[in-house]
């Protein structure tokens, strides 16, 4: 639900009672001496990264409590090179034996690999040399705790409720806490620790349809601060409107159409189209945007970049998965592609130099990923973007429609048809469709109103015009 | 180790089976211990979910092996419930002390009652679904990189214009111990295996991908089985993507619609699977709530979620929460008879739960959650299927699909499908979706082949955030009308 957080790939919840904070120190600590186990073990060259989390989740259903889930999370990943060949390995058994065993065992597997000699650690002088301070560390949030969480469930699933009789049932109100830290240390001479915070609320009401479909709706906040979340009463009231304005939605007749996404929806486009400008797809043959560089592939309208460095940013770091200083990217100014995104292998397959854009989870090697992706939000007053004879407004996007090799697109589409500039009546069971170079080019008008609390964010957009498949 | 000792090691990646599991130093005595401190305050029942998790994978791109990744996981998830809420915690490390606060965090959900009495827990037998003759940790590295490398010959010199290969094989061994407060202790041993390839083709300015693969709880016979060799799966792969190149823009609207067997299973999956699972219906949230005795499908439609099949991808011996994998019929000759229970739901509708309660790992709780659901065999010839569409669409292959539990809307993507025109496949269409009503669907499909098959098995069902493989199946069968998504009006 929300973006991408410190611990999005720290699988899971965690323990308040009597658990000890996620230090970024005691991480730092762990991973050199990883580090240093490795290379003892044999290792040309190794990196080590430390994740430690704790997280709490509660959710309350019709007034009652429904889950309290808290724990405590902590794992390590390593990549070790010998003689050109790697191995990504990882573990969640800290003991002293336990990781020199690991690191023995991790530089024996790499024995395995074909030596690759682009695999190789970034070269020093890339490294980071300081590790901003990004303000993503919120002390109030610790103290929001299950009573606290449980009380602003039941307030906003309550508001959602009392709203209008309609809404006749709920998928519950969930408040979700997590904090962490993490620690990434590499023999190509870059050792940094941060710790994060992130906060997350959602109400999810329920209204019976006249045809006996039930018809669900959600509205969230999140925030890496606790100041950052919205009045859980709000939210429960905004979930509630949007649940209730789903009501009689309907089939609309096949055909094509002006079709304006709400940031809810837009934000899985905008997800999508920079995932075809990672110079991983882009070395693998694997994006229809091959060879499009300095090219127009979106509309003069469209600004897309990548930007780590937004203090509280919910996908901000300081530094990325090799080490490497975090540095804001531009993606595409005046619908034209700048630039593919690199980590450093994706850049040595192209000739070129990283982007300091890898990413790390402690499952895996590091790869080309996102911090904040912005689609960068016009002048034009949202609400105006509706001012169409006839079209949709999109609302939520559903399914796996997006073929990046070769640009095909088509999903399933819920949303308004609108008529005479105003939303006429709800819309369901459609799909929208066109191919996926032209969906960006045919983008006629960008919004004002740039929602921040994911990782990918962007405000409302409109396209001039794709295909609607309904009856 | 000893029941109330350090931290368990993990198994060297050397070592190629897992020797002593961790698991083993876990006795009765100290379940005991757990479960009680579990409902100390006051929770009604409560469970202990052991495992340790060994995974293994590698890939070849671009023919060369550019890393092999190996990983252990291994942590103990208490679930205590009162009423129907849930206390859950976890902590990976298994010294009593850890694992007792943790048994302590997840009865916070309760928060008065009676000390629990006695809990005595005896061995639950189990059936073995899973029978594996040549276990692939066993075998060495090299033997499954040799699998790899004839993946990628093969789907390069399938044709020329194949620019791109990737093949890549995954292994888990996954071990679990169950035990609940009242009495059951089960001791599974899941294995997994999945070979994947991807080919890209390339002629003129278009570019396409296609992809194949096979999964299932298997060792390295699953190599052996029709259609999983790499050779095959790498040919497949080929095939696809070239087959790929010259797709035409796919048609927009409703029409007939021919499924086949398969890989289409994600019909069933999608439009009436998730909408089964007790949770959703206890909580009347799923658009079949209530239905029970009803018809809610062609009389043709008999859905089967069955966790018993040897060796599929979504069998289990035994569920995360202790009970037995169960064959279960849904839907019988159209009519819904049965939900997806786990213990949880089926305590709150008073039934013995069905053997669906699973959980991705010990970090999450366990919900209803399907095995391998399938549509049962008909008895129309395939060839006759297509033969009754004039214009139409014929889908074999998906990408993936989703559905809102709510109102019933389902989609799912088409990764290959081809015309129907005067009852024969013709042009190959580009990548697109089907989008549909659950029970809408169901109660047009008007013809049913006598070919079922099962899918080769690569799919993951996620939900709630978790993820758990499942299997799929079906036969041949005709949708009289379903919104095709494609971009070219008629």
């Amino acid at each position: 639900m929300s973006g991408a957080t410190f611990d999005k790939m720290t699988p899971g919840p965690v323990a308040a009672t009597g658990r000890r904070l996620p230090d970024p120190k005691q991480c730092q600590r762990f991973a050199e001496q990883m580090l240093r186990l490795a290379l003892k073990a044999g290792a040309d060259g190794a990196e080590v990264l430390v994740r430690d989390g704790n997280e709490l989740e509660v959710k309350v259903r019709l007034g009652e409590t429904e889950l309290i889930k808290e724990a405590g999370s902590r794992a390590l990943g390593l990549r070790v090179i010998k003689q050109q060949r790697a191995a990504v390995t990882y573990t969640s058994d800290f003991s002293p034996a336990g990781l020199e065993r690991f690191a023995r065992d991790s530089v024996d597997l790499a024995a395995l690999a074909e030596p690759d000699p682009e695999g190789a650690l970034p070269a020093r002088e890339e490294m980071a040399r300081t590790v901003a301070d990004l303000d993503l560390w919120d002390e109030a949030v610790l103290s929001i705790d299950v009573a606290e969480g449980l009380r602003r469930a039941r307030v906003g699933e309550a508001a959602a409720l009392k709203l209008d009789k309609r809404v006749t049932n709920s998928d519950g109100a969930v408040f979700g806490r997590t904090v962490g830290a993490s620690a990434f240390a590499t023999s190509a001479g870059f050792s940094g620790a941060v710790r994060g915070t992130h906060v997350s609320f959602a109400v999810e009401p329920i209204c019976d349809d006249a045809d006996g479909k039930k018809r669900n709706g959600v509205y969230w906040t999140a925030s890496r601060f606790a100041s950052g979340l919205a009045d859980p009463e709000a939210v429960g009231l905004e979930a509630a409107r949007r649940t209730l304005a789903k009501l009689g939605s309907r089939k609309i007749p096949t055909g094509a159409a002006p079709i304006v996404f709400s940031p809810d929806a837009g934000r899985s486009l905008v997800g999508q189209l920079a995932g075809v400008m990672s110079g991983g797809a882009l070395w693998r043959r694997s994006t229809y945007l091959a060879g499009r560089e300095g090219t127009l592939v979106a509309s003069p309208l469209c600004e897309l970049l990548d930007d780590p460095l937004i203090p509280r940013g919910p996908g901000s770091r300081a530094f990325d998965g090799e080490g490497l200083p975090s540095r804001t990217n531009v993606l595409v100014s005046g619908g034209i592609l700048r630039t593919f995104l690199c980590d450093v292998y994706a850049a040595r397959k192209l000739g070129r130099r990283s982007t300091g854009s890898a990413a790390r989870a402690v499952g895996g090697g590091p790869h080309v990923g996102f911090s904040n992706l912005i689609l960068r939000p016009g002048r034009t007053p949202a609400a105006e973007l509706e001012r169409l004879d006839r079209g949709l407004y999109v609302t939520d996007l559903m399914g796996f429609g997006f073929n990046g090799v070769s640009g095909d697109y088509s999903q399933g589409a819920a949303g308004f048809w609108i008529e005479g500039g105003e939303r006429a009546f709800p819309v369901g069971e459609i799909t929208v469709s066109a191919s996926f170079d032209d969906l960006w080019k045919r983008v006629d008008a960008v919004g004002d109103d740039l929602d921040t609390r994911s990782s990918v964010q962007c405000p409302t957009f409109r396209v001039s015009e794709m295909m609607i498949a309904g009856t | 180790m000893s029941a109330s000792g350090g931290i368990p090691t993990a198994p060297p990646a050397r070592v190629t089976q897992p020797a002593a599991s961790p698991l083993d130093g876990i006795d009765a005595a100290l379940a005991e211990r757990l479960l009680s401190a579990a409902l100390g305050s006051g929770g009604h029942y409560a469970d202990l979910y052991f495992e340790h998790r060994a995974g293994a994978d590698y890939v070849l791109e671009d023919g060369r092996v550019r890393t092999v990744g190996r990983g252990v996981t291994l942590g103990l998830g208490v679930r205590v419930l009162r009423g129907d809420a849930t206390g859950y915690a976890y902590t990976e490390e298994l010294a009593e002390d850890r694992m007792l606060a943790a048994a302590r965090t997840a009865g916070q959900i309760a928060s008065s009652g009676d000390a629990p009495g006695p809990i005595a827990v005896r061995p639950v037998p189990l059936a073995d679904r899973y029978p594996v003759s040549e276990p692939s940790f066993a075998r060495a590295g090299v033997d499954k990189i040799a699998l790899l490398r004839r993946a990628d010959v093969a789907a390069r010199a399938a044709d020329p214009r194949i620019v791109r290969v990737e093949a890549s094989l995954a292994e888990e061994l996954r071990e679990v111990l169950v035990v609940t407060s009242d009495g059951h202790l089960a001791r599974d041993s899941q294995p997994m295996i999945r070979f994947g390839v991807s080919a890209v083709a390339e002629e003129g300015g278009e570019r396409q991908v296609g992809r194949s693969g096979g999964a299932g709880r298997f060792g390295m016979e699953i190599f052996a089985r029709p259609g999983q060799s790499p050779e095959e799966h790498g040919r497949e792969a080929a095939r696809l993507a070239i087959g790929m190149l010259h797709a035409v823009e796919a048609p927009a609207g409703p029409m007939e619609v021919v499924l086949g067997a398969g890989e289409s299973g994600i019909l069933l999956h999608e439009a009436v699977g998730h909408g089964l699972e007790a949770d959703f219906n206890r909580k009347k949230t799923s658009n079949y709530a209530g239905q029970m005795g009803q018809t809610v499908a062609s009389p043709l439609c008999t859905v089967v979620d069955d966790g018993t099949i040897k060796n599929e991808r979504g069998s289990i011996n035994v569920d995360d929460e202790g009970n037995v994998g169960q064959r279960n019929v849904l839907i019988e000759n159209g009519v819904l008879v049965g939900y997806m229970q786990d213990r949880l739901s089926a305590r709150h509708f008073g039934i013995a739960p069905s053997g669906n309660g699973r959980r991705q790992s010990f970090r999450h709780e366990p919900l209803p959650r399907m095995t391998n659901t399938f549509l049962a065999p008909g008895t129309d010839d395939p060839e006759d299927i297509i033969k009754s569409v004039t214009r139409g669409v014929y889908a074999k292959r998906f990408s993936g699909g989703q559905v809102n539990i709510s109102n019933g809307d389902f989609v799912f993507a088409l990764t290959e499908s081809y015309l129907i025109e005067d009852g024969k496949l013709t042009a190959p269409l580009k990548g697109t979706n089907l989008i549909g009503n659950g029970p809408e669907v169901l109660r047009k499909v008007t013809m049913l082949g006598g070919d079922f098959e099962l899918s080769q098995g690569t799919w993951t069902c996620g939900k709630d955030g978790q993820s758990v493989p499942v299997g799929i199946g079906t036969p041949t069968m005709k949708i009289a009308e379903i919104t095709v998504g494609g971009t070219k009006t008629r």
